[in-house]
């Protein structure tokens, strides 16, 4: 499998149901960016289900190398979404395990294989789908703000969608986005890699940190959770060395961002 | 030596890469430089369409070619044989630094200027030619530079990369006799390129690697800037050139898109100083060029990936180093770090076939997959799919083994880890309870949270689940 992008996909009409598949972090630890997203999308007259068997897609275990157990996981939240409606995914990273590594995961099973191959037609990472299915298009009701967008590699090489969080953000007419010196570059956290190596991830975090913090960005917006918490935990933990009282680096994840922005009231 | 097995290569490369990580100097050094390739590259590819169409010609003239390797091994050599090349077969690094012996022994050679290759570092070919009594020195200016140091090479392309400019002045100040300390970079190229150029005269064999081969026409091509690959290959009256068996392409048509994305994905170069085409040794009435020429084809463990469907990409390579340019580990730890004569991605999948897995596997793990290498690649290897494979190999039980050294990664520690994590995530009562208690409980002590902590502040988790949020939403 290549880094597919989201060039030539065909995205189907706004749909009036969708599933959410806000995944094992959105869940445990910013469960605000699953509610946010949900808000966003019934804005947009669409029902959200959140099946509540969901877990994890099965990640953590496939790029750490157990295939085996990967697939015990990944194969349960194959059979989650009886109906044919798309599935949203906050997050650029399990999106493109469930759209692009599914089918390599279950290549040996046909049955499954099968199986995964239509649910990857229906995986679309959220900001994707707010662009290119959802048409968004709402006022910014924030005042003159500047941002750091991180767009996670996956997003980025597999899923195409820093393309759409840009367009999402460029809608805002407030917001300015600004470029940190190696935009692209990775933020280091890669899964267990920052537990294998801590100091190597480290190295990368901190160089990520201090191109963010160069710039004149309030915060950095991800769609990713991993990046955001890798990215605003290494800026507080220099923080606690620096003995600073206040964060030096806010982090939201971009369905937050793009909620709050776009919602009169919750300014 | 790079070639020696580690008994403990994840606390070999974890020692390695602390000690780089913790040195900044080197660090600044090597980001430096990969800024500067990167941008260099990234000129020479304006046009992202036409950079994909190369990707996909590159890609598919080097798979189509490895799909045929055997029957256009058999042409090349049949080929060559008729235009006076004798080749040779070699299935380790130490019987291909044999055949060079006896070559050498055989015409009374005493010294090999070398051109640079990155197979003469991958079978130790010094090492092995001092043992012997023959006197190798290298004749490319980075490569001197090293050797001059009694170091290896930390990039393919640029081997010594990780030398400051006062680095290197010291070094000659100190090692070539009569030679000054100066800072003066077009000053310094003068000193080492005198001390190089004087010592060609003498040689008696010349050595070099290869970029290409091709089978239609039994052709060693060779691509580089600074002229001593062709001086080796004219000057002495014998040229061995020593590659490996994965080089060979069908028609000469094909050399020139991957000559094209070799020196623009290399070094941003449009083309290089020199390209060279060596077809046959000095004909009668010819002014230069060697009597004999020479081919050594090395196996060392390609055969295993070759074997392999999925790894047989791993053989597309061409070398080009954009991978190590755009790696963001590479950027921190440098090449050195690895352990290995090829380092960066394109060393953590092409090593382990050389060195056997058990050797090499902490550096299939070195990796965010973050795909910044496959999305550079010319010849489209999918990296990090490789990446993941390797992960899975270092970690097989016995009986799903397939690589040299698979399974040698594999702890009991690790795989209780995941069978606990399986079972908290694919049985659905077992995943309600344990996140349960983790929002009950609102943190992770800093154990659980195990090598996060070392560097960031701990993870909280929220009070409530969104599942929890959910149901207190319903009416
Ligand atoms: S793997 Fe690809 S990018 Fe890396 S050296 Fe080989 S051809 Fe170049």
């Amino acid at each position: 499998m290549g880094l597919d992008k989201t060039q030539g996909r065909v995205y189907p009409p706004k749909p009036r149901d969708v599933y959410l598949y806000a995944t094992c972090l959105v869940d445990q630890f910013a469960p605000e960016a699953g509610m946010d997203t949900i808000l966003l999308l019934e804005r947009e007259g669409i029902r959200v289900h959140y099946p509540e068997s969901q877990t994890c897609c099965g990640q953590p275990a496939y790029s750490s190398g157990y295939p085996d157990e990967a697939r015990a996981v990944a194969s349960r939240q194959l059979t989650i979404f009886p109906e044919p409606w798309p599935v949203v995914v906050p997050s650029g990273s399990c999106a493109a395990m469930m759209r692009h590594h599914y089918p390599q995961l279950f290549a040996a099973d046909p049955l499954l294989l099968a199986r995964s191959q239509a649910l990857a037609e229906r995986i679309f990472e959220l900001t994707e789908f707010l662009v290119h299915v959802v048409n968004f298009k709402q006022p910014d009701y924030g005042s003159d703000c500047t941002i750091a967008l991180h767009t996670s590699c996956h997003a980025r090489r597999e899923m195409g969608s820093h393309e759409t969080s840009v367009a999402l953000l460029d809608s805002l007419a407030q917001v300015t986005v600004v470029q940190q010196a190696r935009i692209e570059e990775c933020c280091g956290f890669g899964g267990t890699f920052a537990m294998r190596y801590p100091e190597i991830s480290e190295a990368i975090v901190s160089d990520k940190v201090a191109a963010i913090q160069a710039t004149s960005a309030e915060r950095v917006v991800s769609a990713d959770c991993g990046c955001l918490f890798n990215i605003t935990g290494r800026a507080a933990r220099l923080d606690e060395i620096a003995q600073l009282d206040t964060p030096s680096l806010a982090g939201e994840h971009i369905a937050s961002f793009l909620l709050r922005r776009t919602s009169k009231a919750t300014l | 030596m790079s070639q020696v097995i580690h008994f403990h290569p994840d606390a070999d490369f974890k020692a390695r890469s602390l000690a780089a990580v913790q040195d900044p100097g080197q660090r600044k050094n090597f980001r430096g430089a990969m800024d500067f390739l990167q941008d260099k590259r990234r000129v020479q590819f304006p046009d992202q369409l036409e950079l994909e169409g190369l990707r996909d010609i590159g890609s598919a003239i080097r798979r189509n070619s490895l799909a045929r390797l055997p029957e256009l091994l058999v042409q090349l050599e049949t080929r060559m044989t008729a235009n006076g090349i004798q080749v040779h077969w070699a299935a380790t690094a130490d019987e291909a630094n044999a055949i060079a012996i006896e070559i050498a022994r055989r015409v009374n050679a005493r010294t090999i200027a070398k051109g640079k290759s990155m197979v003469s570092e991958e079978i130790e070919f010094n090492h092995a030619m001092k043992a012997a009594g023959i006197e190798a020195f290298e004749t490319d200016m980075g490569e001197y530079i090293v050797e001059l140091a009694g170091e290896k090479p930390s990039h393919i392309i640029m081997p010594a990369i990780h030398k400051t400019k006062q680095a290197i002045a010291a070094l000659f100040a100190e090692k070539i006799p009569g030679v000054a300390y100066t800072e003066d970079v077009d000053e310094l190229i003068k000193i080492g390129r005198q001390a190089l150029r004087r010592k060609f005269a003498d040689a008696d064999i010349g050595l070099s690697g290869a970029n290409f081969l091709v089978a239609e026409t039994g052709t060693i091509c060779l691509v580089e800037n600074e002229g001593n690959g062709r001086l080796c290959t004219t000057v002495p009256r014998v040229h061995i050139a020593v590659t490996g068996i994965e080089k060979v392409l069908e028609k000469l048509e094909h050399v020139l898109p991957l000559y094209s994305l070799l020196t623009r994905s290399a070094t941003g170069q449009s083309i290089t100083t020199y390209f060279n085409l060596i077809s046959r040794p000095r004909q009668p009435g010819e002014k230069d060029g060697p009597e004999e020429v020479h081919l050594i084809l090395l196996d060392n463990g390609r055969s295993q990936a070759y074997a392999d469907e999925q790894l047989r990409a791993t053989l597309q390579c061409i070398r080009c180093g954009a991978c190590m340019n755009h790696c963001p580990v590479y950027a921190r730890i440098g090449g050195h770090a690895y352990g290995t004569t090829y380092p960066g991605p394109i060393g953590a999948i092409v090593s382990p076939h050389m060195m056997g897995l058990d050797a090499t596997y902490p550096l299939a793990f070195a990796s965010t997959l973050c795909g910044a290498c496959v999305e550079v690649c010319p010849v489209k290897i999918p990296i990090t799919d490789i990446l993941v494979r390797l992960r899975n190999e270092a970690q097989a039980r016995p009986e799903t083994a397939s690589l040299r050294g698979s399974g040698a990664g594999r702890s009991k520690l690790a795989s209780a880890f995941w069978a606990g994590w399986t079972l908290v995530y694919s049985r659905l009562k077992v995943y309600r309870l344990t996140s349960w208690l983790l929002s009950r409980g609102h943190a992770l002590s800093p154990i659980e949270q195990g090598a996060w902590t070392y560097s960031r502040t701990a993870l909280k988790p929220a009070p409530k689940r969104l599942r929890d949020l959910l149901k207190d939403r319903k009416p």
